[in-house]
């Protein structure tokens, strides 16, 4: 206020920039909020008049809100505070935008799985059925049973590789191993599939599909994220407690399993489930590797076998006739998969709370 | 139980450098030493040495003779496990392991190892160790909660009890105080003096008062520059060291002037 | 009792510690699963390798030839990496700016208690599998852009990415994109969000010291801090999209043929998206033509995430920060 003034180069440095604290306007607490709820109804209103469209609402009510309030703010409170008005904006409506995609997905799966959600879709499978009715029951199990041995095989590995790599690794090895895993991490998971289909087209023949192939190209997607996982729970498990182990006269190998690892079990068993929700929903290596059947088939060794993703996809991709029938059942099968995928992501929550060392 | 210890010309290094030069120092059984000099010393990385810890960092190693009584701890043969099962130490920040219970802590030296042992006689154990540590009046109603959610102090008298349940001859403590209010080291102090007589007990500090205070003998530990060794410049029995050391720079360290 | 006596110097130093059998056993096991994971990959390599051999020697006319007309495999990958490209970009010019809003609303915009829910929140659209994005995009996201795709192409027709015409379903490479950035967008965040979360606090309390506004104290001190981390955020989204295989094979029209185009029904598809289409049907060579796209897929996924590494690291090397 008191340096609106022309400054000479001295006065510049020379006076305070303001002597006073500048006491400019303030918009009203409940001023963006007013401004929102004009905008709302501005839009609406001529929306209304032309026909209106949820979308359209929503964005020109958010443009016209973020311009209004930096107008308003301009005014009143200068240009500095009115761009900050304006990020703040432009941030939570990203936010939200962001948010979008996800409520759809689950308000559009939750309302088109529901219709085929019954008793039937689990205790049944398609073996017979041409048009309505019918069951993704061969479908569960066989990804369950596919997911299972996956599991089996790349937990092992990926836990007893992170304890090499923290606790023993040192050297050329060890970095080889961190570099090829963070390379794992980015294999496409169709090239994982490829992978199975290479391995087992050399010594079963070309053609094969099979649960273990499945399985096979999951783990290889599976394995990294439990490595690195279990490094990161590891890493941060105190170096006082190995001593405190090793000070007590316990062998390194006593003080991995009894120590080390319980203190660090409830965030590796967070992490697993994490890898396991991760791998569940995979599609694309099961398509070329497991393939698709109508019928119960619950063994991994011996030929095709259903799985939820497969399941979903072929219905919906290629449905018979009444079309209906099938892309109900795919929608179903999209339900119990972001269910159980869901469900996984609330387990290891939980877990990482209930499990982790206990204080009092 | 208490056995003595015995160093001649001892050199350690971490890979080339070399962290500790030349140390021969007898240790009587039932004593308290107290190691003492300035940060980087060396006295801590000694300590570590006589139970072989130090060889928990990559490239660490030593060159000449620690004795157990008579018997070469770095001898041909020699497990270092075993070692520490003879040779306890407890550390600077108190550590008792989050996933485990009071009693799983102090009985956690058998357990781990898996050593069979009936369930009345570990209560036993751990009673008497707790006892040792006096901590077992405060502890006795919550033997089942996890360690850590206890005070500072008694974590460490807890840590101290389970170093102590695997009966070893000889307790290292490397600055066991350090972390703790005044009140909880006063505890600490007097457990040390109960624990001399049956163990051998060397002490890391940081604390002169303390020095004088706990320990028989003292030995003062200097370092020249950085990245020179630490030498042991002189040891001898507590109250000389502190009234009328032979060298200038013990004489300097113990009144205060540097350090 | 005393200091150094210059006495002989004894050198046991038995350097080398026994280790038991239980210690041996078990650092043996742990390296070994190391060895194997080693192994694995080199699998991965080898197997797609020796199986896409074939086509890469095979005479033009044998190969398969949606697009491009018996003029051997690079005929054959390019119009499916243009594709694998085009869509990929797309995706992340959508998703990155926009995450990094996000995130830097969760990092420094919304209320303390609230930003790590919220956080939890946009992890939980990275853990929705990509078949459900796809009948997503299909059934909820395409028909929405029919409108806007008819008003670009009446209006904007002019410029060739939105020459059209308008596809009426709606399967068009802007809805692929787009589905694509939807899923890439927690990738992003997530990494973008770790770095300014670790801006450091005397930095911003500077900068607000100064008497800047949060915009400009997220200028002054989180942007700068945090640009190789949304870099490198970037660059692994960018990755999964080009490997994403589902969402694109339901979302997209396929017609081959290379075009930026992005609102019409004649599409480049993806390479991922094309193994997934062609291969349940093909058999003898044609499976050794998509192993070998999908190699070559591998190679283009392994570049970009070396990079992002590479960026990732190098600031751990210069920022300080562990």
């Amino acid at each position: 206020m008191t340096t609106t003034a022309p400054r000479s180069a001295e006065r510049a440095v020379d006076t305070p920039l303001t002597t006073v604290p500048r006491v400019g306007g303030v918009l009203p607490r409940w001023g963006t909020w007013a401004v929102l709820a004009a905008a709302a109804a501005l839009v609406g209103g001529l929306l209304a008049l032309v026909g209106f469209s949820i979308s359209l609402f929503i964005l020109a009510t958010a443009l016209l809100f973020g311009v209004a309030v930096y107008l308003w703010s301009r005014v009143i409170e200068g240009r500095r505070r009115a761009k900050d008005r304006l990020v703040t904006i432009t941030v939570t409506g990203a936010f939200l935008l962001a948010l979008a995609p996800l409520v759809s997905v689950v308000v559009t799966v939750l309302l088109k799985g529901l219709e085929r959600f019954d008793p039937m879709f689990f205790t049944y499978s398609m073996s017979g059925i041409l048009g309505p009715g019918g069951g993704a029951y061969h479908a569960i199990m066989g990804t369950l049973i596919i997911t299972g041995l996956a599991a089996v095989m790349s937990i092992p590995i990926g836990l007893l590789a992170a304890i090499y790599l923290v606790e023993y690794g040192r050297g050329r090895l060890a970095r080889a191993i961190t570099f090829f895993v963070d390379v794992m991490t980015g294999i496409p998971s169709i090239v994982a599939g490829l992978f199975a289909v290479a391995l087992f087209a050399l010594f079963v023949g070309p053609g094969a599909r099979l649960g273990i192939m499945g399985a096979i190209a999951l783990s290889v997607l599976m394995v990294p994220v439990v490595v690195r996982a279990t490094e990161e729970m590891l890493k941060i498990v105190p170096n006082e407690l190995r001593e405190a182990s090793y000070a007590l006269g316990v062998s390194k190998w006593r003080t991995i399993v009894k120590v080390v690892l319980p203190t660090a079990v409830a965030g590796i068993a967070a992490g697993i489930t994490l890898a396991i929700a991760r791998v569940i929903g995979e599609t694309a290596p099961l398509l070329i590797t497991v393939g698709l059947t109508t019928a119960v088939n619950l063994n991994p060794f011996a030929g095709r076998m259903a799985t939820l993703p497969v399941f979903s996809y072929y219905s919906y991709a290629s449905p018979g006739i009444p079309r209906e029938a099938f892309v109900d059942r795919a929608w179903t099968a999209a339900l119990v998969l972001i269910i159980i995928v869901l469900g996984l992501n609330l387990i290891a929550r939980l877990i990482a709370r209930v499990f982790a060392p206990k204080t009092r | 139980m208490a056995s003595s210890i015995q160093a001649t010309d001892l050199d350690i290094y971490y890979g080339s450098f070399l962290a500790v030069h030349d140390v021969t120092m007898t240790i009587k059984p039932q004593t308290v030493t107290a190691l003492i000099g300035p940060s980087g010393c060396g006295k801590s990385t000694f300590l570590r040495a006589m139970n072989r810890m130090h060889e928990v960092i990559p490239g660490a190693r030593v060159e000449g003779k620690l004795e157990l009584d008579g018997t070469d701890l770095y001898g041909p043969g020699i497990d270092p496990v075993t070692v520490r099962r003879q040779i306890g130490m407890v550390f600077q920040r108190p550590n008792p392991f989050p996933t485990m219970s009071i009693y799983e802590n102090v009985a956690a030296g058998l357990r781990l190892n898996s050593t069979r042992i009936a369930k009345g006689d570990m209560d036993v154990l751990v009673e008497r160790s707790l006892r040792a540590a006096n901590l077992w009046e405060e502890v006795k109603d919550r033997l089942g909660k996890p360690g850590a959610g206890m005070s500072g102090g008694q974590q460490q008298r807890l840590c101290i009890a389970r170093a102590i349940a695997v009966r070893p001859d000889v307790l290292l403590m490397d600055e066991p105080c350090s972390a703790l209010d005044p009140i909880s080291t006063l505890a600490i102090e007097d457990l040390i003096n109960e624990l001399k007589n049956e163990y051998t007990i060397v002490i890391v500090t940081h604390n002169m008062q303390q020095a004088a205070r706990v320990s028989d003998v003292t030995g003062f530990f200097n370092i020249e520059g950085t990245g020179k060794p630490g030498k042991l410049v002189e040891m001898d029995e507590t109250k000389r060291m502190f009234s009328q050391p032979r060298e200038k720079a013990t004489e300097d360290y113990v009144s205060g002037r540097f350090g | 009792m005393n200091t150094s006596t210059a006495a002989p110097k004894t050198t046991t130093s038995a350097t080398r510690p026994i280790r038991r059998p239980g210690d041996r056993i078990f650092a043996g096991a742990a390296a070994g699963a190391g060895v194997l994971i080693l192994v694995i990959l080199a699998g991965v390599a080898v197997f797609l390798l020796v199986q896409a051999y074939p086509a890469l020697v095979a005479a033009p006319e044998e190969l398969p030839t949606p697009s491009a007309g018996g003029e051997g495999f690079v005929a054959y990958v390019w119009p499916l990496l243009f594709g694998t490209l085009l869509s990929a970009t797309l995706a992340l010019l959508v998703a990155t700016p926009l995450a990094v809003c996000v995130a830097l609303f969760i990092s420094h915009y919304a209320p303390r208690k609230l930003s790590q829910g919220l956080g939890y929140l946009v992890d939980l659209l990275a853990a929705v599998p990509s078949i459900i994005f796809g009948l997503w995009g299909l059934a909820v996201l395409a028909p929405l852009t029919v409108p806007p795709t008819r008003w670009l192409e009446d209006n904007l027709g002019f410029i060739p990415l939105f020459a059209g015409p308008a596809s009426a379903i709606g399967r068009t490479m802007l809805v692929a994109a787009l589905v694509l950035a939807v899923m890439i967008l927690p990738i992003v965040t997530a990494v973008a969000r770790e770095v300014f979360l670790q801006t450091p606090l005397l930095h911003q309390e500077a900068a607000l010291a100064l008497g800047a506004t949060r915009w400009e104290m997220v200028q002054l001190a989180v942007l700068p801090f945090g640009r190789s981390g949304i870099i490198s955020g970037a660059m692994l989204g960018l990755g999964r999209a080009l490997g994403e295989t589902m969402a694109i094979t339901i979302v997209l029209s396929v017609s081959g043929g290379v075009t930026f185009n992005l609102i019409s029904d004649g599409n480049p598809a993806t390479i991922a998206a094309n193994i997934a289409l062609e291969f349940p049907e093909s058999t003898g060579l044609d499976v050794n033509t998509l192993i070998a796209t999908g190699l070559v897929l591998f190679a283009v996924t392994l570049i970009v995430n070396l990079l992002a590494r590479y960026v990732i690291n190098r600031r751990r090397d210069f920022s300080g920060a562990n």
